[in-house]
């Protein structure tokens, strides 16, 4: 149990840590690799609760897919010139005060709610030892039209995408 | 109470001392496939390839490990020198990490993750920020062009690759390294011969992967010097090669695993014996195997002109006969060792005969433009991996409601079907080439 909460406090420290640099790194390319951390001990915290299948598919997605093609445009952004850029606007005394009441907000309403927090222990929480099967089933059985509405939601983009970039059809 | 204790922490020390083991010896591994790379390249060009440390050139690995490890490490100047140093680091371990999932032979296999596939190819895909990061740190023209063709390059091929390797776990029905062989041993056949279009697609995506020439077009030479590697020196360079080689192995484990029945032997089905005995026919192979190499290289001793070169031979005798006994002894010993020893050798002899042909298709194929390697992988691959996926799960469907019990028809139907639109796919790409040169190129 211990080796858990080590682990999880790894993870944890890890993830918040990377996201607080990637926002404060001026080197952009240093703020996609913090991001990539990030993406991977959000993984990581997906394998300790057993989903597997999740963490995979952050790995191969996230961190393997996306991030790639990020780091690829990156590249071909002109750096010096980036480095040098008034990348923030001058409302940080707005944007604090802001942020600090919706961290009061969000704690407030955490503390209010602390005694209904307890998730049911023991057996219940057992999850299918197979969990790809098990999205499997839920994906194309029982929200198979949410999820082919969303599909084609990405294919009507991803044509769009194509339609905007290339000059003539 | 030892015995006790040695149970509660078995199951962690037995993964770490099987990884150490992996780390350990793969180095060397891998300075043996270079010199093995060297060799065949070699006999194909007509030459002898390394012949000058040590008999037939044998002991070049090592001379090249020390050679690497003296050399400077070089930093070019305004490199970015953090993410220069750990560049090459990513590239290993990644590669190194995706050995955990895979199963050489049943007894020996770090982790049976039943998402194991998965693993293997997330994991093995992060490689690619060692490349990228890596060209970026370098601060050079060549390098940024080199990682920037090998995001573009990988990106492309892995779709491909990975719909290629869908059409096999479609026949497998799980994603565990350890049951997708166990079907193949189920079905008692290797997934090859019922998808072998799948098994196209993946071997050119998986050379695409790695970076292997004829599509090494991340480090083409006669364009971008090295590639990504230019700038590099001494070990963190000789560690980007190390990286390269551990993913070829890997690629070469997945698909045997998927493909070519993992660690069973040829023929799975068949359980013909020899006479008068409970031995099984094929499982006396790899010992006959390595005797036929042991005579062979006895009766070519003789004829050898240098006396090392005879002692050696003789000693790669001795090897072959002392390998073939310990194969045949292992025919007699309890299952779970006899099956660890025989899968263990099929395994890495399939690794290797798929590394093989990399290596051969490397020597036989000149490069390709990186225009045409976009436009094989989008325009042909990607298509016909989706084509194949559909074809081959109609396939499944109509074999489990209408009963061709025979896998091999469904896949002589299959095979038919895809050929066809291979040819389609070729002939749509040209007459859009012919279009696009009409209107005066792109």
């Amino acid at each position: 149990m211990t080796a858990d909460k080590i682990l999880f406090a790894f993870f944890a420290v890890l993830a918040i840590a990377s996201a607080i640099l990637m926002v404060t790194r001026r080197n952009i390319v240093h703020g996609a690799v913090f991001l990539i951390t990030t993406l991977l001990a959000t993984a990581g915290i997906f394998l300790q609760l057993q989903a597997e299948f999740l963490f995979v598919v952050q790995i191969i997605l996230y961190v393997g897919g996306i991030m790639v093609l990020f780091v690829f445009v990156i590249m071909l952004v002109n750096l010096d010139v980036s480095l040098h850029m008034v990348q923030f606007n001058r409302q940080r005394f707005v944007a604090a005060a802001l942020s600090l009441a919706l961290g009061a907000q969000v704690f407030f309403a955490l503390w209010a709610g602390r005694n209904s927090l307890r998730l049911p222990g023991g057996a219940s929480l057992r999850l299918p030892a197979k969990n790809s099967e098990a999205i499997g089933d839920a994906l194309f059985r029982h929200y198979m039209l949410p999820f082919e509405i969303a599909s084609i939601l990405l294919l009507v983009a991803m044509i769009g995408a194509v339609v905007m970039a290339k000059r003539r059809v | 109470m030892i015995h006790g204790i040695l149970q509660t922490i078995a199951p962690f020390v037995i993964p770490v001392l099987c990884g150490v083991v992996i780390v350990a010896i793969f180095p060397l591994m891998a300075g043996y496939i270079v010199l093995l790379e060297r060799k065949v390249m070699a006999d194909m060009q007509a030459r002898l390839g390394p012949m000058r440390v040590g008999p037939h050139g044998l002991l070049q690995p090592l001379a090249d490990a020390f050679k690497l490890m003296l050399k400077e490490d070089i930093i070019p100047t305004h490199a970015d020198w953090l993410l220069f140093w750990v560049a090459p680091v990513i590239s290993v371990t990644m590669a190194l990490v995706a050995f955990a999932a895979l199963p050489i032979g049943p007894a020996f296999q770090i982790a049976d993750i039943n998402v194991g596939l998965l693993f293997v190819l997330g994991v093995s895909s992060l490689g690619i920020y060692g490349i990228t990061l890596g060209g970026w740190a370098s601060n050079s023209h060549y390098s940024l062009l080199g990682a920037l063709r090998s995001a573009a390059q990988l990106v492309s091929y892995e779709t491909a690759a990975v719909l290629g390797l869908v059409s096999a776990l479609l026949l497998a029905g799980s994603l565990s390294m350890k049951e997708i062989v166990q079907a193949q041993a189920d079905q008692g056949v290797w997934f090859l011969f019922v998808v072998p279009v799948g098994f196209f697609i993946y071997f050119v995506g998986s050379i695409a992967e790695t970076n292997r020439a004829p599509f090494d077009l991340p480090e083409a030479e006669s364009e971008l010097v090295a590639g990504y590697m230019t700038e590099y020196s001494g070990f963190r360079w000789a560690l980007y090669f190390l990286a390269e080689y551990a993913n070829m192995v890997v690629v070469a484990a997945i698909a045997t695993t998927l493909f070519l029945g993992g660690w069973l032997r040829p023929f799975p089905g068949s359980h013909q014996t020899l006479p008068g005995t409970s031995i099984e026919l094929l499982d006396a192979l790899p010992s006959i195997l390595f005797f036929v190499v042991a005579l062979y290289s006895l009766k070519l001793a003789p004829k050898q002109p240098v006396k090392v070169q005879k002692l050696v031979m003789l000693l790669v005798a001795g090897l072959c006969a002392l390998l073939a006994a310990v194969m045949a002894a292992a025919l007699f010993a309890p299952d779970p060792v006899k099956i660890g020893i025989h899968g263990a050798f099929w395994f890495l002899a399939k690794v290797g005969a798929y590394v093989y042909a990399f290596l051969w298709v490397r020597f036989t194929f000149p490069r390709y433009r990186f225009d045409q390697l976009m436009r094989l992988g989008w325009r042909f691959l990607i298509p016909l991996s989706l084509v194949n996926v559909i074809v081959v799960g109609s396939a499944i469907v109509v074999q489990q409601n209408w009963g061709w019990k025979h896998p091999l028809v469904s896949a002589i139907v299959t095979t038919l079907i895809m050929l066809g639109v291979a040819v389609f796919l070729a002939y749509d790409d040209d007459k859009h080439q012919a279009a696009i040169q009409a209107a005066g190129g792109e």
